[in-house]
């Protein structure tokens, strides 16, 4: 009798645990779905119902987009603007780098170059697979975005993110006090928040106005190809030339980020091939060190 | 009961109460906690930055000191539940002991976890938004359900104590009668009551074994599930759940030799015991040395690119002093130097395992830091305090808070509660 009823309730523990996991999952793909519920049940309490309008939108992304991003590094010279363009937006500390530009070097004999690393956006992100309370999440038009007002600060996703494309507020933010009273934008990621997350979100905010985003608006080599993987069709942020994105990753030979990790990142590079500006003396040092640092 | 019993049970219950000694011992680590206490708040005003940590190496003493805690709890599931099933009569007069520090470390490593949190007030969001598909919230359950099954572990088998401790104990103060007399749910030791616990306390010791195996798993797959170099290991749970029998163990001949001396036991904490314990840190030490040598010989064998990295500042780089220190002296020279009988005796043994357990404590630092030391992708364009993690004092004094709280838990069960089970030390003794 006895173990039939241990036997029982760890059935029943096992079930319930995979019928919320399965739950939430349905959540997930039905988010719009539960939404349409609740606006015509008001006296259906759900989480969604808690959060504010802009959290809303913000969680559910731009309908029809899947956005994409190609980064042309023959073209980087290093000019750092799109790093200063994201920071003030943002209001970030010039140590928090949502975009930023790496020295990179594969190995011995192969050239250094630079590289403008953002958070790849990954469709199978490691960031959000480990979040314990759902406040970094992947949207419909692939963005993946954090929500301060929802965050621990337990950084499991600092720890599994390979790209280390996340910070932290490690103390109170930059603008914290001028900001206190801003209504939070959760494509903005503003005001940042003491004790949470941030990280490259796209510029959703721009994405939402039809702009480009900070970074690739304030390029000024034309590194930056942005557009809509359904449309197949990117900008440039510089020249505002559009291509087909097809084309682009074809002729070009692009490739992504550490693609045997199985994250699937939305970032495209293109190789450093005949670049046009060489890499600075210095530079290239750094960039070396950190080859001996793999091969010492 | 014959005179030798009488004798005995009076030795056991002798300890019991809140001496002089006491009453220092637990002054000094109020003022001590409260020391501790006070960088929390600071922490918790100014925020993480007033610890090492930044965005590289973004998880330090804190959960180093929390795999350190969940590892050492697991003791009591190898004693009381692995030892107990199998009938291995010689280690349970240790099962309390083993309990009691399990239930102490499994109890405060969930406030361990929390000084981590860089939003503490948070801390419900993990009931109220808990995603089941992150290892966090198992490990929460889990943990929360091992304290619960610890708890009953302690508690049921020690009721036919605490109703002695009712029965013969009446100079104690009135309230202390009072919980010897509500904790001893009237037990009257007759034949029916026997039955019950016998087969509780059986339930819960099989119970104990998935729970246990469970919360150092999740614990190390924390770490194993993502892709870093130097936690992207199939076999990080054995890992972890070997190494946490070999801190564990150290803790229990620690405990035995410090209350043994303090509350003259030398009658019941026997040579003989001290023996048996030391053979069984050699035993799961070398299952842990086993593991060690899979765990780092086959990545060194292949010197993937990342590992590589990884690797060089363990054996010859930044890391190389604390790796073969720990390696050497909480590992190899333990099991070599207790192949021999002399050194399983209370004082060498207890030295040995001081020197186990501290090594436990640095291996879990080495194998959280290190490996956030070298990400896949370069560090650059941050302060030199991004790149290389130094815990500051704030942080030392947050993470020797919890090992005070756990000195004060095993000191306040011990003085309240016989730390050997007076039926089983009758039972040994009539053998």
């Amino acid at each position: 009798m006895q173990q039939l009823a241990l036997w029982s309730g760890g059935t029943v523990l096992a079930g319930g645990a995979v019928a919320s996991a399965l739950h939430y999952e349905h959540k997930k793909k039905g988010a719009a779905h539960i939404k349409e519920i609740a606006d015509h049940v008001h006296q259906l309490k759900i989480n969604e119902e808690a959060l504010s309008e802009l959290q809303r939108r913000g969680r559910e992304g731009i309908p029809g987009k899947r956005w994409i991003w190609v980064i042309d590094l023959a073209k980087c010279k290093n000019a750092r603007r799109c790093m200063s363009a994201c920071q003030q937006a943002h209001h970030l500390r010039p140590e928090q780098s949502h975009m930023n530009v790496l020295v990179m070097q594969a190995s011995e004999h192969t050239p250094a170059y630079y590289m403008p690393k953002p958070c790849q956006h990954c469709d199978n992100p490691p960031c959000v697979s480990v979040c314990p309370v759902d406040a970094t999440f992947k949207r419909q038009d692939g963005v993946v975005l954090i929500d301060n007002q929802r965050c621990i600060g337990c950084r499991f996703c600092i720890a599994a993110c390979p790209y280390n494309a996340r910070m932290f507020n490690w103390i109170e933010p930059l603008y914290a006090k001028e900001d206190a009273n801003m209504e939070y934008n959760v494509e903005l990621n503003l005001p940042q928040r003491k004790g949470t997350i941030t990280k490259c979100l796209m510029s959703a905010d721009r994405l939402r106005e039809g702009k480009l985003p900070y970074c690739v608006s304030a390029c000024p080599n034309g590194v930056y190809w942005f557009g809509d993987e359904n449309e197949d069709v990117v900008t440039n942020g510089t020249t505002h030339e559009t291509m087909r994105l097809s084309e682009l990753l074809e002729k070009n030979g692009a490739y992504q980020l550490m693609p045997e990790l199985g994250t699937k990142p939305r970032v495209y590079y293109l190789p450093p091939k005949d670049r046009s500006m060489p890499v600075k003396e210095e530079d290239k040092k750094i960039a070396n060190e950190y080859v001996h640092h793999f091969e010492s | 009961m014959n005179v030798a019993n009488e004798k005995m049970v009076h030795d056991l219950l002798k300890p019991i109460g809140y001496g002089k000694g006491f009453l220092i011992w637990m002054s000094f680590l109020t003022v001590a906690l409260i020391a501790c206490l006070y960088a929390y708040t600071i922490q918790l005003k100014v925020g993480l930055g007033v610890t090492g940590l930044r965005d590289y190496v973004s998880w330090g003493i804190y959960i180093a000191n929390f795999v350190f805690f969940v590892a050492t709890s697991l003791i009591g599931m190898l004693i009381s539940a692995v030892l107990g099933l199998t009938q291995i009569k010689w280690a349970s007069p240790l099962a309390r002991i083993a309990e009691i520090i399990s239930l102490a470390f499994a109890a405060v490593a969930g406030l361990v976890i929390i000084s981590d949190m860089g939003r503490p007030d948070r801390f419900t969001y993990l009931f109220l938004y808990g995603r089941i598909q992150s290892p966090i919230i198992w490990d929460v359950t889990v943990v929360t359900t091992y304290v619960v099954i610890s708890t009953l572990l302690l508690y049921l088998p020690m009721i036919p104590d605490i109703a002695l401790c009712r029965d013969r104990l009446t100079h104690v103060p009135k309230w202390q009668r009072k919980l010897y007399e509500i904790l001893a749910v009237n037990w009257q030791n007759n034949e029916q009551q026997q039955r019950i616990i016998r087969q509780g306390v059986k339930t819960l010791l099989i119970l104990i074994i998935p729970v246990a195996l469970a919360i150092h798993t999740v614990t190390s797959w924390l770490f194993a599930v993502t892709h870093r170099p130097g936690w992207d290991s199939t076999i990080f749970g054995p890992y972890f759940v070997t190494g946490a029998f070999v801190s564990g163990t150290a803790a229990v001949i620690i405990a035995m030799y410090v209350f043994r001396k303090i509350y003259h036991l030398e009658q019941y904490i026997t040579f003989d015991l001290f023996d048996k314990v030391g053979k069984l840190l050699v035993l799961v030490s070398l299952v842990y040395l086993y593991f060690n040598i899979n765990e780092y010989l086959v990545p060194v064998y292949k010197m993937k690119h990342a590992d590589a990295a990884h690797l060089h500042e363990l054996f010859q780089g930044r890391f190389a002093i604390l790796y073969w220190s720990v390696q050497l002296g909480g590992l190899l020279v333990p099991i070599i130097l207790l192949l021999f009988k002399p050194m399983r005796k209370p004082l060498p043994l207890f030295v040995v395992a001081i020197f186990v357990i501290i090594g436990a404590w640095f291996k879990r630092y080495l194998i959280v830091i290190p490996t956030m030391q070298h990400p896949f992708l370069p560090i650059q364009n941050v302060p030199i305090e991004y790149q290389i993690y130094k815990p500051t004092l704030i942080e030392v004094a947050i993470t020797i808070a919890p090992i005070i709280l756990v000195l004060m838990i095993i000191t306040i069960l011990s003085k309240t509660f016989p730390v050997l089970p007076v039926q089983e030390v009758e039972s040994h003794e009539d053998n």
